[in-house]
């Protein structure tokens, strides 16, 4: 699987596509993969401060539950309320309408690129 | 997302085949097993309204060959394996002196003296050699033979058609909870008409070599209607709905069968008796502290294993979840759970502790599900 070089990732699976000071954030398909069919996406609330390396959520398949970690810290300007509707979207399309939410960076966390989060989940 | 425990997994003869189709793979009692092939809730499906093909070759078989066979088994099981039909089978139990639950079985009659018996792949090491210590006395070999059969199912509405087409057996002769030998695919097998999905279906006993071929027989005639491969991910859903108990989660050592609403398996009047008898008599007669339910949630997310069983007029904790999942069927989380015998009734609101959060949850009788028929 590709993971997309115009984004970064985390250890914990999450990508960032950074707009400014927007951050766009995801899981990537590995983590999509693992998790197997997504039934419920908890996402954080309009407005929430998230903070990097904390848990915001959880995302729940037929298998497990897993936190969502913020991958950066700031203001939740924008919820996916697609991928509310249809938890599959984070499976058919993590990259792209399985998207999840948009933060108002306030502080990057600790993010890698996509080479390193290849080398990452290929170990 | 997988553990592996210190060793190198076992492979099933048919590895290469699961990797060729994209499985992702999950260790299971030490053993490298298809989790799923693409989507679980797909495979699920394809269960419940076609077919789906599945590797189970981690199970533990032990025979038992000899003239004391039956009267070993009376001896060291909770039900009557000597009154089973030669080509029928019985499921039932192996328990321990004080009456917990060693394993659960699947115990096969192939000839008056010749019996089959499945274990879980958890428990196989465990169960072998107690029912050879059980059996000391008796004029019986056991042997833990699982090193010597693949076992592939095949379940779903479409899979009678499916083995119709490939076994020299008359298939519709073969009814629910019957084996018999014969060939699939021209390769010699054992054909039984049982399953842990809920749906009709057949588990088809090979020997690891010849297991291959097998495999794409079966997906070259069930492809057409619908069979899909299948793992361990839509198996478990699959049972859950179906309301049967899985060892490790409904059934362990500190069990007996009668919490787990599996009384009828336990014969208590056999004339020679057998090992957890007494032990077993007492509980019967006392009446279980708890009991096995179904519980349906009201929100989103499901109960899990281990998570706390509350009495929402009380707030007291008064049991805990053993399994529990989205129910791709009913599209609501389901889950079993054991309770106190007074809030075990259909219609009683529970709640359970989704981490923290109370949600609603109702028993409901179990299964969830039950196929047409």
């Amino acid at each position: 699987m590709t993971n997309p070089t115009n984004l970064q990732y985390t250890a914990e699976h999450e990508w960032v596509a950074l707009d400014g000071d927007l951050a766009k954030v995801g899981v990537t398909a590995y983590a999509a993969d693992a998790l197997g069919d997504v039934v419920y996406v908890d996402l954080p609330q309009l407005g929430a401060t998230v903070t990097a390396g904390e848990s915001c959520g959880e995302l729940e398949s037929t298998k497990s539950v897993s936190d969502l970690y913020a991958p950066v810290t700031g203001e939740i300007v924008e919820v996916n309320d697609a991928v509310d509707a249809d938890p599959s979207l984070v499976n058919s399309d993590p990259f792209g309408a399985g998207w999840l939410f948009v933060v108002k960076v306030s502080a990057p966390g600790d993010l890698i690129d996509a080479a390193a989060y290849e080398a990452l989940t290929s170990q | 997302m997988t553990t592996t425990p210190a060793g190198t997994p076992r492979l099933t003869p048919l590895h290469d085949v699961h990797r060729a189709l994209g499985a992702s793979f999950t260790d299971f009692a030490g053993w490298q097993m298809p989790v799923r092939y693409a989507s679980e809730t797909a495979e699920h499906r394809a269960v419940r309204t076609r077919a789906g093909l599945f590797d189970l070759t981690h199970m533990g078989e032990i025979e038992l060959t000899g003239p004391g066979a039956g009267a070993a088994l009376d001896h060291a099981l909770v039900s009557r394996p000597s009154a089973i039909g030669v080509g029928r089978a019985r499921y039932s139990m192996i328990c321990a002196e004080d009456g917990g639950i060693i394993d659960d079985l699947v115990v096969y009659r192939l000839a008056e003296e010749h019996y089959l018996v499945v274990a879980n792949a958890s428990n196989v090491a465990v169960v072998a050699p107690e029912l050879a210590a059980r059996a000391h006395g008796y004029d019986v070999e056991v042997r833990d033979t699982s090193a010597d059969w693949a076992l592939l199912a095949v379940q779903g509405p479409a899979s009678a058609e499916i083995l119709a087409g490939l076994t020299d057996l008359h298939v519709p002769d073969l009814r629910y909870y019957a084996i018999d030998a014969g060939t699939v695919a021209g390769v010699d097998v054992l054909l039984a008409r049982t399953g842990y999905t809920g749906e009709d279906g057949f588990e088809v006993y090979c020997r690891p070599s010849e297991a291959a071929a097998v495999w794409a027989a079966l997906s070259d005639a069930g492809e057409p209607r619908g069979l899909v491969p299948a793992g361990l991910a839509c198996r478990d859903t699959l049972r859950l709905e179906a309301g049967m108990p899985l060892y490790g989660h409904e059934l362990d050592r500190e069990t007996t069968p009668f919490e787990a609403n599996l009384g009828r398996v336990v014969v208590l009047d056999k004339p020679e008796g057998f090992v957890g008898d007494a032990a077993l008599a007492r509980r019967k007669e006392e009446g279980p502290q708890r009991v096995l339910v179904g519980l349906v949630a009201s929100g989103r997310r499901s109960p899990r294993a281990g998570y706390p069983v509350h009495d929402p007029a009380t707030g007291a904790e008064v049991g805990v979840v053993t399994s529990g999942s989205p129910s791709p069927t009913l599209e609501k989380p389901i889950a079993m759970a054991y309770v106190p015998p007074a809030l075990a009734e259909p219609g009683t609101r529970l709640a359970v502790s989704l981490r923290g959060t109370l949600e609603d949850a109702e028993v409901v009788a179990l299964p969830f599900y039950s196929r047409p028929r």
